[in-house]
């Protein structure tokens, strides 16, 4: 009786998934006929709508340029990511360690958080060589997710675990090392995949801010220049390129995250039956 | 009435009218006297909600009393400065990250003894709670009553000379829980440690104790106290037998007596 039971379910699961990642495609496939099909009918000209084909054809024809401008953006992605992960668990410690220091600072990461990083951009534009202003727009978006998990999960010690830790007579390091940075590992995964995407957000926000007062070359600074030039089908490449690196990001910390859980901790667990 | 202190032995630890009162104003214990002979097995008896855990917690000290003392003998203050306390709580609270074997090898650890010696006494220790060829399973791949056994591991590690265990098996189901019960009585009297063991369960601090020190609620004190004499090794028999059954109802009689003297101050 079992074994037919099992052989429907795997086979229900396996429609499951086959559902799963074909029928995005097919949306995908039927927007991208709709939108061709439009353009080309409608004779729309390309610096109003560019046809997907047209797209397609740009970014292999302008292939060397805008791969050189996604290097950059990239870099300044990842720079920004790290000096956010360093950051945000670096000061998470700290606040962990002193509460006169997480009194003390704590609102003003809050005010760095809520204000619109594009309205801080320009000015640190002003006071900043340019490199060091985007690097900085990055950092400032993407480092508060990692401060607030890594906060929460410093603050979410099994406590008798914690009291395990007295009556052995573990030192502030120890329990640090040993007890509060493990238990709060999750918590620092969820906050970096955030962060990673928003790194990116803040890199493009200050390129796009530099504009074209800035010597940039990252891939907002070229989307912002097609702009002005009316090179529509390159800005929408250019687009393209960006959100294909936000995904590429998003799942490259994803799994990250399940490689260092998937041991231990439920949200990395296969389901069980 | 706290009994007084039977002369003719040397307690290895004492509460002389320890009192605890808690910040938000519960009086959780109030004249609690206690004497801990060296290497019995000692039930802590009673109600939930008598202080029996927070009476463990003090001699952990894990917790401060606002009152009262605890005197350590001269043996037990060398046991409690060099930490030979394990304590073995409700839950297994092992660390979900860590293999079976960091999580044994973590007492020793924080002692900065982590050396090869070491490993091998977490192998000896592994293989006395009866978890050979666990050493890499991660916490969530075992049963509750294997990380209830790791927990066990992790508390003798050290070679304790004060073993304190707050209810280890009262989410345990039942088979499990009998196993455990006579696994510990086997490690009791191969260890020659002494054990305090808080229970709310007759049955269990009956079978398990050479002594039940019963508690009364609200505020907790020490509300009598029975001697098991039955002689160890204990096993299946004696819990058949006519003698537990009859230790089991005068104990149960002392536990609502305690109870009540609890309810009515």
């Amino acid at each position: 009786m079992k074994a037919p039971r099992a052989a429907v379910r795997d086979r229900r699961g396996q429609r499951e998934r086959t559902l799963r990642v074909g029928l995005p495609i097919l949306v995908l496939a039927i927007v991208l006929a709709v939108w061709e099909l439009a353009v080309r009918i409608g004779g729309i000209p390309s610096y109003v709508l560019p046809a997907p084909s047209l797209i397609l054809q740009t970014l292999i024809s302008d292939g060397g340029l805008l791969s050189q401008s996604l290097l950059v953006t990239l870099a300044t992605t990842l720079e920004g990511f790290l000096l956010a992960a360093a950051g945000g668990v670096g000061l998470a410690v700290l606040f962990n360690q002193s509460r006169l220091v997480e009194y003390s600072l704590y609102p003003y990461a809050v005010v760095l958080q809520v204000t619109p990083i594009v309205a801080i951009a320009p000015l640190l534009l002003i006071y900043l060589p340019q490199h060091a202003a985007v690097l900085f727009c990055a950092w400032i978006v993407a480092f508060f997710p990692v401060l607030a998990n890594t906060t929460l999960g410093l603050n979410s010690v099994d406590r008798n675990l914690a009291d395990l830790f007295t009556l052995y007579g573990a030192s502030r390091g120890q329990v640090l090392w040993y007890l509060n940075l493990p238990s709060a590992l999750p918590y620092i995964l969820g906050g970096l995949r955030i962060a990673g995407g928003l790194s990116l957000i803040g890199a493009v926000v200050a390129e796009i801010a530099a504009g074209s007062a800035g010597a940039g070359s990252g891939l907002a600074y070229r989307i912002v220049e097609s702009g002005y030039r009316l090179n529509i089908p390159r800005m929408f490449a250019a687009l393209l390129l960006l959100s294909i690196a936000g995904i590429v990001i998003f799942y490259a910390l994803s799994l990250v995250n399940y490689l260092a859980l998937r041991r231990w901790h439920e949200s990395a667990l296969a389901a069980e039956r | 009435m706290p009994p007084a202190p039977e002369p003719g032995f040397a307690p290895l630890v004492a509460l002389r009218d320890v009192g605890k009162d808690f910040p938000n104003g519960t009086r959780a214990l109030a004249g609690l006297n206690l004497a801990v002979r060296p290497g019995e097995f000692l039930a802590l008896l009673g109600p939930s909600g008598c202080g029996k855990s927070t009476a463990l917690r003090i001699i952990a000290g894990l917790s401060e009393p606002t009152e009262g003392a605890i005197e350590w003998s001269q043996d037990g203050a060398a046991a409690n400065g060099a930490n030979r306390i394990g304590f073995v709580f409700q839950e297994p609270t092992l660390m979900p990250w860590a293999t079976v074997f960091d999580n044994v090898l973590l007492p020793l650890k924080i002692k900065g003894a982590a050396t090869g010696a070491a490993a091998e006494r977490v192998a000896a220790v592994l293989d006395r709670v009866g978890l050979r060829g666990f050493a890499a399973s991660y916490p969530r791949e075992l049963s509750g009553g294997m990380r209830m056994r790791v927990s066990i591991a992790r508390a003798l590690v050290t070679e304790p000379q004060l073993l304190l265990m707050d209810e280890p098996f009262a989410a345990l189901d039942e088979i499990t829980r009998f196993a455990l019960n006579d696994d510990l009585l086997r490690m009791w009297e191969a260890l020659r440690t002494t054990i305090i063991f808080v229970t709310h369960s007759v049955f269990e601090s009956v079978y398990l104790s050479s002594r039940i020190a019963v508690m009364a609620p609200r505020p907790g004190r020490v509300f009598a106290e029975l001697a098991i004499d039955t002689p160890y090794p204990r096993d299946r028999n004696f819990r058949t037998s006519a003698e537990y059954a009859a230790f089991c109802r005068r104990t149960s009689e002392v536990l609502a007596q305690a109870t009540a003297a609890g309810v009515a101050p």
